[in-house]
């Protein structure tokens, strides 16, 4: 099987589970107090908002061995993790609203993860940008490097900016969920669906990938 | 004092360099003609270290401080005078304060350029332009030369100009490699003469008294294209 | 170390040379922030919000807006002759290269501000005298750290189509730390808070300005070497 089908494969695996999740998260997990049946998306938002970051880290990772090795797959890896991050950037971006307006009446609020999201997805337009807009390929896969690299060490930079804003301007917190304080049966929930989008993240980059290395190998033939 | 090995560089699928092996010793002169696209520039670039080959590896004696880039592009800035051009490249080669007005003015004096030292380089035609950029690259006495199509652009009389002044310039202690693709520019200063095509040498040799005809014959036969 | 600071600053001195006999970014950048501060000033209503709680933003989208104007040219003025091969084949360290664009950079930038800030107390009445000194100090932290990156990415946009789209496109997340930062010590320099509110913040820009001038000198040589 090549690459794209192994990829394929995992994506629909992974989709398959995710509607098992869904399932589970809306008949079988309780429903939280406080918050109601909103709180569900939560399952969907969280595990993408932390794939989000993952994926910008990988970019960076694999930025810099491609500096060092100048091997093209790294780069293509690059490529497909910062495309596959974006989808889920998006992910977050829209779950979020949709979970906040029943709960705080308004679209949009400048909450921790909503913030760093938006911040991050900015980022990963910027990556993308900058590799649609370079012509030769050499210096494309350096530049995106070095704006991969970047990125990664700016992820803490807009953690800690987020984290400082937040604690001289407290949001409510006592409607956020916050991981460790889950009962049981949503923990699992909540451990599945992060599973589940790890599946989903290796699904898409394998597809991605492959992609972007038949997209190399067509000069060539 | 100029050594290459085994240069290979690849741009993509295309092979600018491939497997490209010399020597040149003080003195001599290595012509190398090429159509356009035979990867001519990309030597220059490996040999001035500012490319590093993806195979191979080219030595110069002396490192870039030791090189004078001559090309079609001047490399001055128009808003800044001629005196004010040589002097900031100038301290790049680290030519000492005292030292590079000295030379300056010499080799203003030289190139016929001394009344144009405080002009805006801009202000300059072609012509004089070319003259200021040789001025540009032998600032710091480089014991190399390399020159990509210098001829480029220039009118009959500049480029007749050019080549009185390259010949001054090159044999002494110096080496120098001049690419073009015009066999009449290099052929009177070569001491020896390569053809290069689709990143290969396809013949290198001491140019020992062939004439304009004859040079032009191997490369038409070497590259198959009709020569200048 | 010092032979490369020196010739960073034959490079610097290069660049300052040039914007003199042209002047047209610096004289760009400076009326440009004048005219965002007027249209700023009335666009607003005073006696619906107070001046001190937007002053501070107000004052860094201006100076950040006027840095990318400056922050163009750096590399820009390479191209004319292919000065920038010039450069490249000659035996100047990458790093002085780099070094001596920062400072080009920040120079201009500065004078900038030092235009900005006059004007911003003139049209906004804002009281600065008694922070002076602290409020210099944060503008400068703030200012080296997206100078040096915007810097960096400056060598890479003039190779790409809309060079001067991308580079704001590009450096916009790169400006949030630099820029929440400081506005929250503006804010609260401007306010007369107490310094201790104001210490996580200066340590999150400083660190910021070592981390990434760091790294975009380690990482310059990879936007023009191949």
């Amino acid at each position: 099987m090549t690459l794209a089908q192994k990829g394929r494969w995992t994506t629909l695996v992974g989709l398959v589970l995710l509607a098992a999740v869904y399932v589970r998260a809306l008949a079988f997990t309780p429903i939280e107090r406080t918050q109601g049946p909103a709180q569900k998306i939560y399952y969907i938002h969280v595990p993408a908002a932390i794939w989000t970051e993952t994926a910008m880290i990988l970019v960076g990772v694999a930025s810099i061995f491609f500096l060092f090795l100048k091997d093209a797959r790294l780069d293509s890896f690059a490529e497909a993790s910062a495309e596959v991050g974006t989808a889920f950037a998006t992910i977050v971006l829209t779950t979020g609203p949709i979970w906040g307006k029943p709960i705080w009446g308004t679209w949009w609020t400048w909450d921790a993860r909503l913030t760093s999201t938006l911040f991050l997805f900015f980022l990963y337009i910027g990556y993308l940008l900058l590799r649609g807009a370079v012509a030769d390929p050499g210096a494309r896969a350096r530049y995106a490097a070095v704006l991969g690299i970047c990125g990664m060490v700016l992820v803490p930079f807009i953690h800690f900016s987020v984290y400082l804003f937040r604690t001289l301007h407290p949001m409510p917190i006592i409607l956020k969920p916050s991981a460790p304080a889950l009962p049981g049966s949503m923990l699992a929930t909540w451990g599945v669906s992060f599973a589940v989008f790890t599946v989903l993240y290796v699904g898409f980059v394998m597809q991605r990938y492959a992609l972007a290395r038949a997209r190399q190998e067509v000069p060539h033939a | 004092m100029l050594s290459a090995e085994g240069l290979t560089h690849a741009f993509g699928p295309v092979r600018a360099l491939d497997g490209i092996s010399f020597r040149l010793e003080a003195g001599h002169t290595l012509a190398v003609f090429g159509p356009n696209g035979a990867g001519k520039t990309t030597l220059l670039r490996v040999l001035a270290g500012q490319l590093r080959p993806q195979r191979g590896c080219a030595e110069v004696r002396g490192g870039r401080a030791a090189i004078g880039w001559i090309s079609h592009q001047s490399f001055l800035y128009g808003h800044l005078t001629v005196i004010e051009n040589l002097r900031f490249w100038a301290s790049l080669y680290g030519v000492k304060r005292e030292a590079r007005d000295r030379r300056a003015a010499e080799l203003l004096t030289r190139l016929g350029l001394a009344e144009r030292a405080d002009q805006p380089v801009a202000a300059l035609s072609r012509g004089l332009a070319q003259r200021a950029t040789v001025a540009r690259a032998l600032m710091h006495d480089p014991a190399v030369l390399l020159l990509d199509e210098p001829f480029t652009g220039l009118d009959l009389a500049a480029a007749a100009e050019l080549r009185r002044l390259l010949g001054e310039l090159v044999g002494g202690g110096r080496v120098a490699v001049i690419a073009t693709h015009n066999v009449d520019e290099g052929l009177e200063l070569a001491t020896d003469i390569a053809f290069q095509h689709r990143g290969r040498f396809v013949q290198l040799a001491p140019r020992a008294g062939r004439d304009r005809t004859q040079v032009a014959d191997a490369y038409r036969k070497a590259v198959g294209v009709s020569g200048a | 170390m010092l032979e490369r600071l020196k010739l960073a600053w034959v490079v610097a001195r290069k660049d300052l040379l040039l914007e003199f006999r042209t002047r047209t970014a610096i004289l760009s950048a400076v009326v440009f922030t004048a005219l965002v501060l007027t249209v700023f000033n009335f666009g607003r209503d005073p006696t619906a919000v107070p001046t001190i709680d937007l002053a501070p933003s107000i004052l860094w989208v201006t100076f950040t807006f006027a840095a990318m104007l400056a922050l163009n040219r750096a590399f820009a003025l390479e191209l004319e002759n292919h000065a920038l091969e010039g450069l490249l084949v000659s035996p100047l360290s990458r790093t002085s290269l780099y070094w001596g664009k920062l400072i080009a950079n920040l120079l201009f930038v500065t004078i900038v501000e030092a235009v900005g800030l006059p004007l911003f107390v003139l049209f906004f009445d804002v009281p600065v005298w008694h922070v002076l000194l602290p409020l210099v100090g944060v503008i400068a932290l703030a200012t080296v750290g997206f100078v040096a990156v915007g810097t960096l990415f400056s060598a890479m946009v003039i190779r790409t189509r809309f060079a001067e789209l991308m580079l704001p496109v590009l450096l916009l997340p790169f400006l949030i730390p630099p820029l929440v930062g400081a506005v929250q010590v503006t804010a609260r320099l401007l306010s007369g808070r107490p310094a201790s509110e104001v210490v996580g913040w200066l340590r999150l820009l400083g660190a910021y300005d070592i981390v990434f001038v760091t790294l975009s000198t380690l990482l310059f040589p990879h936007t023009v070497d191949e």
